[in-house]
């Protein structure tokens, strides 16, 4: 078994150093990233003028749209910005699960009670 | 089985302990725990805005039609403020991530230049924030509450059947005077004209403001304007609780006060991160310039403070979504 506890040579380890060709790549993928998220925030922000905010479908699909247009941007933001994606999997992971599972719980119980207590149907309200 | 790695390595990059769990340093691992536990709170905070919101009677405000003025220019851009210092903060975070990645090549004069700019960036979206701040608390106009039912009709026909306790908007010029007026101010007076009501404010530049309509829905979607005979029903049916802007007691935007109340948290904690994270960026390019990560022969001081600058860029992004978009 490969021991991953050492800090031996990770591209972002401290005695790691990039080369020219290493920056230039990583900063071609910085560049394409902020295309990429200028690009959603501009479609989220036009969707947000041009659609009427009411009770139909299209409404209800627009809102799940930008939920979905948001975990992509954050995704982007850490796993490169942050460069995550670039760390050792159980640091990824060490992050990553814990939050999802405490924030999942609270999204959960706030709409299981918000439901109950409100009388109101949250998901689809 | 392996065991132990075969590699010797530089013993000043392990813990205390001799092991580098997750293969980082101490304080890179420590920045990722609190940023964990920083996004829960914030995440606690857009849960608990989403609460209130769905279980709130009364209309809630909605972003495109609360957040439309401009500095410097009139009329009306939806969300384009909020999208511009959206902007803003995203190409921080990209000069942020250039002088982490110059930090890794060991070019300092790149380190500084982008984290130079990455204050600037910092500095303009606080900034931006205390005008969006500034015109949110002076609000556009006010509104006040009707004290009684009243049906009017709208411009193309349409009826408004307005129940007391609604609210309706008054237009700037009306609304800023009004406000003088209510204060006491001995030198606004008010008066009726022909069906309409006039303000006049004497002084130095005397000038009058009539009031040529009244808004409905002004915050919600459907927003109307109500002229003439109408709009003097809506006027007579006034209450005396008129509201101009918004502070911690009352709010133009909305009957009830959470809607304020959280946008001045959500965004004043978001605003407060930020500036930390000025502050922060500001000490570490001071030690930059010093020659202190030199001697330390690794820019990863650079890195840590990154981490909580992206982490301030990735809550925007989130608190834009849920309290500007939705």
């Amino acid at each position: 078994m490969e021991r991953d506890d050492l800090i031996v040579n990770d591209s972002y380890a401290l005695n790691a150093h990039h080369s020219e060709e290493e920056g230039q790549a990583i900063r071609k993928k910085i560049y394409m990233v902020t295309l990429i998220l200028s690009v959603i925030t501009a479609v989220e922000v036009g969707m947000g003028v041009m659609f009427k905010r009411n009770d139909t479908f299209t409404w209800t699909a627009i809102k799940w749209t930008f939920i979905i247009l948001t975990l992509f941007k954050a995704g982007y933001i850490v796993m490169t910005f942050m460069h995550l994606g670039d760390e050792r999997k159980n640091l990824r992971n060490a992050v990553v699960v814990p939050y999802f599972i405490f924030i999942g719980y609270l999204i959960f119980i706030a709409l299981t009670e918000g439901a109950s207590h409100f009388g109101l149907d949250l998901m689809f309200h | 089985m392996s065991g132990e790695a075969s590699k010797a390595i530089s013993k000043d990059v392990l813990w205390g302990g001799g092991r580098s769990p997750f293969s980082v340093s101490y304080g890179k691992m420590m920045m990722w725990y609190f940023l964990v536990s920083d996004a829960l709170t914030f995440g606690g905070l857009l849960v608990a805005y989403g609460f209130s919101r769905a279980g709130s009677t009364a209309a809630w405000p909605i972003g495109e039609q609360v957040f439309r003025a401009m500095p410097f220019l009139e009329g009306h851009y939806p969300l384009a403020y909020v999208a511009l210092m959206t902007f803003i903060l995203i190409v921080s975070s990209v000069t942020m991530v250039l002088a982490v990645e110059a930090g890794h090549r060991n070019d300092r004069s790149g380190v500084l230049k982008w984290m130079a700019w990455t204050i600037v960036g910092g500095f303009t979206f606080l900034g931006s924030q205390a005008w969006e701040w500034s015109h949110f608390i002076h609000g556009s106009g006010g509104s006040f509450l009707l004290a009684e039912d009243v049906t009017v009709t709208g411009p193309e026909g349409e009826v408004f059947e307005m129940t007391a306790g609604e609210s309706v908007f008054m237009d700037h010029h009306f609304g800023h005077l009004m406000e003088m007026y209510l204060a006491g101010d001995p030198a606004v007076t008010l008066s009726e004209e022909g069906g309409h009501i006039v303000l006049t404010e004497l002084g130095d530049h005397p000038h009058e403001a009539h009031l040529h309509g009244l808004t409905l829905n002004k915050y919600v979607e459907g927003e109307t304007m109500v002229e003439g005979d109408a709009m003097m029903d809506l006027w007579n049916a006034r209450s005396e609780n008129f509201s101009f802007g918004a502070n911690l007691h009352d709010s133009e935007y909305a009957v009830q006060q959470s809607y304020s109340n959280f946008f001045f948290f959500i965004t004043g904690f978001h605003g407060f991160h930020v500036f930390s994270g000025v502050v922060i960026n500001i000490v570490v390019f001071f030690m930059v310039l010093n020659r202190v990560m030199e001697r330390r022969k690794h820019y990863e001081m650079v890195e840590k403070v990154g981490l909580y600058w992206h982490f301030v860029d990735l809550v925007w992004v989130f608190v834009f979504t849920f309290f500007y978009l939705i």
